[in-house]
């Protein structure tokens, strides 16, 4: 006999079933882990003057303000006058750069995306693969590309702390004399000032800043959260009883 | 005060209180029908005993819905409705207004919540055979509703101006094109120009924080006056009021307060356990609820790689994807909304509950359910041809499962419905 349990448990197993197979028919593009953590301030610290340092010079990060990293970050007015802002702003302005758009458009062809948002948009592990996959391209106006983002406007500006990337392919012509290539990874053409683990560190650090801002009442929202799932599963056990003393009369 | 004179004087002080209230409420009640609307609407409405898991969606609708009218407001009081600021408003009531991240995310997880709501309060009407007479009206108000919630929604997810929300909005808008003659001069009457812009997004800020509000509040107490007129359905299809006692009252009924205050009451409490795991660890859900695309603004020259809608406009939109003709598509997703509606009439059975229903039905809906969900899945990806094939598959079944009612349910074979509800007291 099929009960309205036994059908609902069936149709729920069938629906996995078929969402599951149609899933296995999708791939995605292999991405490296970021494993950055919001709630490492001093890497946070790190990030931020990675950030003004490398990004900040054609990047803005628009809606955010320098006092409220300051905060966040464990940081006092003098420290960031003199590590974050370089361009004559107030602790209370945004971090809008000083680059012009036109001279965007004249020099990358292109204004650099604002950052405020861009781990929120594409994902910190994106961002982590990117900044390590530059190679050298002789193709490119910047004499670089890249293989998260082919054809990408940005230059390398972390080369000399990276080094520079060749591309390593593997293939061989098929009967045709085709070559199927594919990309197996990198090796290091010049060295840079630091180590590949050193190097890990810094992206990872520079990630886990634009996680910060992209989000930045982020670790806020999850404390407050364990408060509010205590005081539901509390207020949730008084209900429970409440409905079970009433429905006791009921036969 | 010593114990002895407190317990004499409290009875009397709380004595007096009580009689204070009960004339003024006497007071009021020679002027407007409040005691009278109270007992009518909630306080002696007697609904059946046996309401099981699938009963609470109503009550948390109609929570959803307050919920969304109330960060609603909060947010309208700094979100600025044009091209220009929308996008840095969001964000300024993300991170400047004090609680705005807040208040932002338990709207926008209260839009996703009103659709799961709604679905398996949907799925409960179906099950039970809700929709059968007498509450025909009940079930088209419902269905005026969802509707009404679909257009809320769409006009709403436009309001954050992303990419997302801009190209979505372009999408939907343009299947009005396809339709002949008038296409394209209604497409820009209701663009208020030649692509989605400010105009757009004004008059889509309008509807969505007056227009359809107003629709769906006016919409609900309808569906819930007509409820409490022909009385509730229950997990066995049995009609309580056909058996009533001494005083009138349904044997199988209860009144709904304080019993069904307290369940439901619950029900919010549960609720609110998975929706604020959402709000406060989870508030995209991995880009279901909200999508990474959006957190680019609006850009008309660049499209998201995927132009996807949220979760749960995505099986219709897989509906339209897996019609070769573009009017086709439009006129079919048309109709699968729509075609709920019909319910009523399509269904021939003489039984409303699937306890007692023939393996036909059973088996139909099951296969119905399993296609909406996999549509879904299918909406929210890149069609490849073997997922168009698949996508055709399940629209058939989709449709099959209204059109061919008439004739699978007339003749099924149902099992004795019993005179009374069945319950196990806990």
């Amino acid at each position: 006999m099929i009960t309205e349990k036994k059908l609902l448990r069936a149709t729920l197993a069938f629906a996995a079933i078929g969402v599951g197979s149609l899933a296995l028919a999708a791939g995605e593009a292999h991405l490296e882990k970021a494993n950055n953590d919001v709630a490492n301030i001093t890497s946070l610290q790190r990030g931020a003057r990675n950030f003004v340092n490398y990004c900040y010079g054609c990047h803005s990060a628009q809606y955010v303000r320098f006092n409220r990293v300051e905060a966040d970050l464990g940081l006092n007015d003098d420290q960031i006058t003199k590590n974050l802002m370089f361009t004559g702003e107030r602790p209370t302005d945004k971090m809008q750069n000083a680059m012009a758009a036109a001279d965007a458009q004249r020099w990358f062809g292109r204004d650099p995306p604002d950052l405020s948002l861009i781990a929120r948009s594409r994902g910190t592990d994106y961002i982590y693969t990117f900044l390590k996959s530059f190679y050298l391209d002789p193709l490119r106006p910047t004499g670089m590309n890249n293989t998260v983002l082919p054809s990408v406007a940005m230059p390398n500006v972390l080369w000399e702390l990276q080094g520079l990337q060749r591309k390593v392919e593997e293939g061989k012509a098929d009967s045709e004399g085709e070559v199927d290539r594919h990309f197996t990874g990198f090796e290091l053409a010049t060295k840079g000032k630091l180590s590949p683990e050193e190097y890990d560190g810094f992206v990872r650090d520079t990630v886990n800043f634009l996680d910060y801002i992209g989000e930045p009442m982020q670790l806020e929202r999850r404390s407050i959260g364990m408060g509010v799932m205590v005081f539901l599963l509390v207020f949730f056990g008084l209900t429970y009883f409440l409905k079970k003393e009433y429905w006791k009369e009921v036969k | 005060m010593n114990p002895a004179q407190q317990s004499n004087t409290q009875p009397d002080f709380m004595e007096r209180k009580n009689s204070r209230l009960a004339s003024f409420l006497a007071w009021i009640d020679a002027r407007f029908p409040l005691t009278k609307m109270w007992k009518e609407q909630w306080g002696d409405y007697y609904a059946p005993k046996n309401f099981n898991f699938w009963y609470y969606f109503g009550s948390l609708a109609i929570f959803v819905l307050a919920l969304q009218i109330i960060t609603g407001i909060f947010l309208t009081m700094n979100y600025k409705p044009s091209a220009d600021q929308a996008f840095a408003s969001v964000e300024y009531i993300m991170r400047d207004v004090d609680w705005g991240w807040l208040i932002r995310y338990l709207h926008s997880t209260g839009a996703s919540a009103f659709f799961i709501v709604v679905y398996l309060h949907m799925f409960r009407g179906m099950m039970y055979g809700s929709y059968k007479n007498p509450r025909e009206l009940i079930w088209i108000f419902g269905m005026l509703i969802y509707l009404c919630l679909m257009a809320e929604a769409f006009f709403g997810y436009l309001l954050p101006w992303g990419n997302m929300s801009y190209w979505g909005a372009q999408v939907i808008t343009s299947l009005f094109g396809a339709i002949p003659y008038v296409g394209n001069a209604l497409l820009e009457w209701i663009r208020g120009d030649y692509y989605i812009s400010d105009v757009t997004l004004n008059r889509f800020f309008a509807l969505h924080v007056v227009a359809l509000p107003l629709a769906l509040i006016f919409l609900v107490v309808a569906h819930l006056l007509a409820l409490h007129e022909v009385g509730s359905n229950n997990p066995d299809g049995v009609e309580i009021k056909k058996l009533k006692n001494a005083a009138g009252h349904p044997v199988d009924g209860i009144p709904s307060h304080p019993y069904y205050t307290v369940k439901d009451l619950m029900g919010v409490a549960f609720f609110l356990i998975i929706f604020c795991a959402v709000v406060f660890f989870a508030p995209t859900l991995g880009g279901y609820f909200l999508e990474h695309a959006n957190f680019d603004p609006a850009n008309r020259l660049v499209t998201p790689e995927e132009i996807a809608p949220v979760w749960y406009f995505t099986p219709y939109y897989a509906i339209l994807r897996a019609v070769p003709n573009k009017l086709l598509g439009v006129a079919l997703m048309g109709i699968a909304v729509l075609v709920f509606a019909f319910l009523p009439w399509l269904d021939r059975g003489k039984v409303k509950s699937i306890r007692y229903r023939g393996w036909t039905f059973k088996i139909s809906l099951f296969a119905f359910v399993i296609s909406f969900i996999c549509l879904g899945y299918l909406g929210m990806h890149k069609p490849t041809p073997q997922t168009i094939v698949a996508a055709q598959i399940f629209t058939t079944i989709y449709f099959l499962f209204f059109l061919a009612m008439p004739f699978y349910t007339p003749n099924e074979k149902t099992k004795p419905v019993p005179e009374r509800v069945t319950y196990h007291d806990h």
